[in-house]
């Protein structure tokens, strides 16, 4: 047998995310996402044959490779089981990790596991450890992409309140998503432009959450989703690309790596133009301003354009090209497992599962994660018919 | 902040982390937990009939919960032993001490724990030991046993001298808190080391990428481009102008400006790469994309290796920089 | 599904205290020219990357981000990282070929262990809730692994020795190798214990490091190496984390890696022991003879660059072949306490040698 093995989304779980989950282990939490989604697929965890797992840093949580101590409660002794860590797109490159393996034919059902249990320390902590010789100048991520998000302003000319719109489209969405960590059905951009101004241009309620919560994906080959005898999600495409954090000529509104993963998953996914082909998408937004940025990135608008589909209405779950129908990371952010859920919540949609945050016929969907200082990109296109 | 060292090597420093992590038990491991505030030790029984102590979390064979967890020990006997000479940092016993491996009585399993045995010639696999209770610290988990003693000759678990169970009932343990401290030696590049030893004589010194030419301030261990080190060094001057910025209302661990302060991209005159720093001398609101800047140098007698030297940036009252001149750095 | 070999390897010296960041770019800019003046590739030839590295060998978050510099990763390349031993990116990096989206890949794995107090940066790697609370250090755990051993009349301390010995004379020919010379098992044990029943022999020394291996699919290896080391089977297994519920004398991970792989082949095995009686606990479980060379390099007792070192074994292993000194060799890797997880790398010279 030669060439790139069909691989499917058979299932898919993931945990309440709530700020803080005391009432649960990190095993605990791991189990809730993993359970669910072998239910979903209609499997037991003896029918596994590796497992994947993706976490942002060690330092998080403060254990060392905590795949390794999770092992027994992922049903993974036996067998083999990798560990991603991508920065912030870990939850995406495990998905894609974990298709690798059902297409390159050495495995037919893989269990893909992220998480990331935020309320064990202090995210900002672990991200502003100032190494000796150095000095503190920015405040944690915001700070970090606030300058980046004042760049494409002044680059695209966007209106003050894009952001704020974003931001109530994203909570709003989050309501009608039962596992969402903020679910703000009455929000509003008013609300948003209201709230207090941490890293200027970015308000208060224009960043994501942090989260505890774990997300768990049941991937199969051809043959496992022809047995499932359920609705599956195909992947048609996979792209991964990285960048260096900082050099000279780096385009911190438009990273290259983004636009170059995003022009070859297209090109794969044999998809000609997104905008008209996609149905609904799940972009990974931790700050409002991003999905304007990434709908340029992603060739879904032209440079400089992606905030009209915004204001127009575009992107609300009942536009032209719903984005974050889950409310995205703006309602949810538990840092590891946050694009694994993006890719999930695509083949959700496809699945048809996603309930009262479904996108009506959603049949091609793209997952979407990245990390690091805007260079590290994975993203996902899953449609319901394998091709 | 460390001193110059010899320019042959780069230069390093201590680099010290240290958090108290919080970490909810779930059922299993808080009932375990609960018990041992009260002086009891719980294993789990698997579906196949073993009992494992300290228990799991997750059935061995079957990835179900516990359904019951039950009490062993608290004596046991050790199945395997080393010995340490040298404690370290957050080890059990300040003095020498062995590790065991100890198989509490009703238990299948092993638990690690700390044998106060005095020298290693009191070690021997086989050997019955007991748990020594810590003092005061209840509830925090596997510490609330100090470690394990030897048994003397003759005794039994239900020694009259200790009381099996405290006095009063305890409450559920949900938390405990795990401090974890380590300390390293940072070291930075041999490019990141020029520049911070320029820095302590109070100039900028910025390094060109043989391949591309383009001049990096800080140096970095190699152009990221381009795959290798810079290694030309090139003079740069204090001014330059800000290309992009935040303004920070947000305090954080380590902050020492009062709020709101102006975070901004600052490219130097002649370098191809902005860093961060910080804008002050005016009001945060008058801070533009394009804004002519120079550094604010502390005194003199303050500088070091380090980034401080240079307090913060400042307008120099110059025109701002065209946006079309600095437009392909954002 | 296609072919795919190891044609490059290269491997940083081994130091004990390295002036190089914890990023590995200094440790990597040299090696990575190196594999490429011995291919003749160059950066724009390599389809797919993926590294090995640890935030807590380090001591800060997304350490392994700026190691990106030492690929000069613009234009932007396809990419990933493992929180593992680079031998487990070698195995992330043999899928992406399998699946047709890359011809050529690279591996590397990096390792600043002197950043930190190793035997006690490693206790992180435990449980927990249950065990890591007490800091027990790496060297201890392995100690307790090895008395249940000796006990249990497995191997002895003289069988410890041995292997001590015959991986630092081999290693004598080995100029990445910390650990090197001649020396005599008798004089081995007369060393005072680091951990009863360990002496400093029976552990791999704090080293810092790293290794790179190139893979290549079919056609694509035939014209880069003369004699490319064919990947014939490739595994990887983990056992329980509960030290006191599995059979420690025993490496069941270890032994259903080495079966599935096919490891009973092999004329020459690199293992990733960072124990004597490691070695000796992996000899029985991959099942290989007395005739099986044993680490030729030294192995990882005589250089361990954490992180790197199972990278380091797997393209020893593939020198093995591409040299012509061996037809089928293995290599190993390691990961977590007390070989709690175990990769196995089988590599044939005659592509037609499958299982």
């Amino acid at each position: 047998m030669t060439g790139k093995q069909r691989a499917a989304v058979l299932g898919t779980g993931q945990t309440h995310h709530r700020s803080k989950r005391t009432d649960v282990s990190m095993a605990g939490l791991c189990r809730e996402a993993v359970d669910r989604a072998l239910a979903d697929a209609g499997m037991t965890a003896g029918q596994i044959d590796a497992v994947v797992v993706g976490k942002a840093p060690d330092l998080f949580e403060g254990v060392m490779m905590p795949e390794l101590y999770l092992a027994d409660a992922l049903g993974a002794v036996g067998k083999p089981l990798l560990r991603v860590h991508t920065a912030g797109s870990v939850g995406g490159a495990t998905g894609i990790v974990a298709a690798s393996l059902i297409q390159a034919g050495v495995h037919r059902r893989v269990l893909a596991v992220a998480f990331e249990k935020q309320s064990e320390s202090n995210a900002m902590w672990a991200l502003s450890i100032t190494p000796p010789f150095a000095m503190p100048v920015l405040a944690g991520a915001g700070g970090y992409f606030a300058p980046h998000i004042r760049s494409y302003i002044r680059r695209s000319g966007a209106p003050a309140q894009i952001g704020a719109m974003v931001a109530a489209k994203d909570r709003r969405n989050g309501a009608r998503n039962p596992f969402a960590h903020l679910r703000q059905a009455d929000m509003t951009v008013a609300k948003v432009l209201a709230s207090p101004m941490l890293w200027d241009p970015v308000r208060y309620d224009e960043t994501c959450p942090s989260s505890d919560g774990a997300c768990a994906v049941v991937l199969g080959d051809q043959a496992a989703a022809d047995a499932a005898g359920r609705p599956v999600a195909w992947i048609r495409a996979t792209s991964m690309r990285t960048e260096p954090t900082m050099f000279s000529g780096k385009d911190h509104v438009n990273p290259r790596a983004g636009a170059d993963a995003a022009a070859a998953l297209w090109h794969a996914a044999g998809i000609t133009s997104p905008v008209d082909q996609i149905d609904a998408a799940e972009i990974y937004v931790p700050f409002s301003w991003f999905e304007p940025m990434w709908l340029e990135n992603l060739g879904f608008a032209e440079p400089g354009r992606g905030w009209r589909m915004t204001e127009a209405g575009e992107t609300e779950i009942t536009g032209a090209l719903p984005v974050n129908p889950s409310g995205g990371v703006l309602s949810s952010n538990p840092i590891g497992a946050s694009g694994l859920l993006r890719f999930a919540e695509s083949a959700m949609q496809v699945m048809g599962k996603a309930g009262e945050h479904q996108v009506a016929g959603a049949r091609t969907a793209l997952g979407h994660a990245y990390g690091g200082g805007s260079q590290y990109f994975s993203m996902w296109v899953v449609a319901d018919t394998p091709d | 902040m460390s001193q110059p060292q010899p320019a042959s090597a780069p230069l390093h420093a201590p680099l010290e982390i240290s958090f108290d992590y919080t970490r909810s038990l779930g059922p299993t491991l808080s009932e375990f937990v609960t018990a041992l505030a009260g002086r009891r030790i719980l294993g789990a029984k698997a579906s196949d009939g073993r009992v494992h102590a300290p228990p799991f979390e997750y059935d061995p064979v079957t990835g179900a919960p516990p359904a019951e967890l039950v009490e062993v020990g608290p004596d046991g006997v050790v199945v395997s032993w080393t010995w340490t000479d040298r404690p370290m940092a957050g080890q059990p016993l300040g003095r020498p001490f062995g590790w065991a491996l100890i198989r509490l009585d009703g238990a299948d399993s092993a638990l690690l724990h700390a044998v106060d045995a005095g020298s290693a010639e009191h070690m021997r696999t086989g050997m019955r030991v007991r748990p020594r209770w810590a003092a005061e610290r209840s509830g925090s988990g596997i510490t609330d046993i100090a470690c394990f003693e030897p048994e003397r000759p003759g005794e039994t678990a239900a020694d009259p001298t200790e009381p099996a169970q405290p006095a009063q009932p305890t409450e559920p343990v949900t938390m405990i808190t795990t401090p974890v401290r380590l300390s390293y030696d940072h070291t930075v590049s041999p490019g990141e080391s020029s520049y911070l030893l320029a820095l302590a004589q109070g100039r900028l010194i910025g390094q060109r990428c043989p391949a591309c030419g383009k001049v990096y301030l800080p140096p970095r261990g190699a152009c990221p481009v381009d795959g290798v080190p810079t290694q030309d060094e090139v003079e740069l001057p204090d001014t330059g102008i800000v290309t992009t910025f935040c303004i920070v209302n947000v305090p954080f661990q380590g902050q020492r400006v009062p709020t709101p302060y102006v975070a901004a991209s600052v490219l130097i005159d002649g370098a191809d790469i902005a860093f961060q720093h910080l804008i002050l001398g005016c009001p945060p609101e008058d801070v533009r994309m394009g804004m002519r800047v120079r550094a604010a140098w502390r005194p003199r007698e303050e500088w070091a290796t380090g980034a401080h030297n240079i307090d913060h940036f400042e307008p120099t009252g110059e025109p701002d920089a065209p946006y079309d001149s600095f437009a392909r750095h954002l | 599904m296609t072919d795919v070999a190891v044609i490059g390897f290269a491997q940083a010296r081994s130091e004990r205290h390295s002036p190089a960041t914890t990023n590995g770019v200094e440790m990597l800019v040299p090696i990575f020219g190196e594999v490429f003046a011995a291919t003749g590739l160059t950066k724009d030839d390599i389809g797919f990357w993926c590294s090995g590295s640890s935030d807590y060998l380090a001591g800060r978050a997304f350490s392994f981000v700026s190691a990106v510099d030492a690929i000069g990763a613009f234009p932007p390349v396809m990419e990933s990282h493992v929180e593992m031993d680079g031998a487990w990116a070698l195995y992330e990096a043999w899928l992406k070929i399998k699946t047709g989206e890359a011809e050529i890949a690279l591996a590397y794995g990096f390792g600043k262990s002197s950043a930190g107090h190793l035997r006690r940066v490693l206790a992180l790697q435990l449980d927990p809730y249950l065990v890591a609370p007490l800091w027990p250090d790496s060297v201890s755990i392995a100690a307790l692994q090895a008395r249940l051993g000796i006990e249990a009349g497995l191997w002895s301390e003289s069988d410890m020795a041995e292997v001590a010995a015959r991986s630092r004379v081999s290693a004598i020919t080995n100029p990445s190798a910390l650990v090197a010379g001649q020396t005599s098992v008798g004089h081995l044990l007369d060393q005072p214990y680091v951990a009863d029943p360990l002496r400093a022999h029976d552990c791999a020394p704090v080293t810092d490091g790293a290794a790179v291996v190139i893979l290549a699919a079919g056609e694509r290896a035939w014209e880069l190496c003369p004699r490319p080391a064919w990947i014939t089977g490739f595994e990887h297994r983990i056992d329980s984390a509960s030290l006191g519920a599995r059979d420690l004398t025993t490496a069941p991970s270890a032994a259903a890696a080495g079966a599935a792989a096919g490891a009973g082949r092999a004329q020459v095995a690199e293992l990733h022991a960072p124990f004597t009686h490691q070695e000796l606990i992996l000899r029985r479980a991959l099942g290989l003879g007395a005739d099986v060379r044993v680490s030729p390099s030294g192995g990882a007792l005589c250089g361990n660059p954490m992180f790197a070192a199972g990278l380091a074994r797997i393209g020893s292993a593939a020198t093995e072949i591409i040299t012509g000194r061996a037809g089928v060799a293995l290599g190993h890797a390691t990961s977590g306490p007390a070989l709690q997880q175990n990769l196995v790398c089988v590599l044939a010279a005659e592509i037609g040698e499958r299982q």
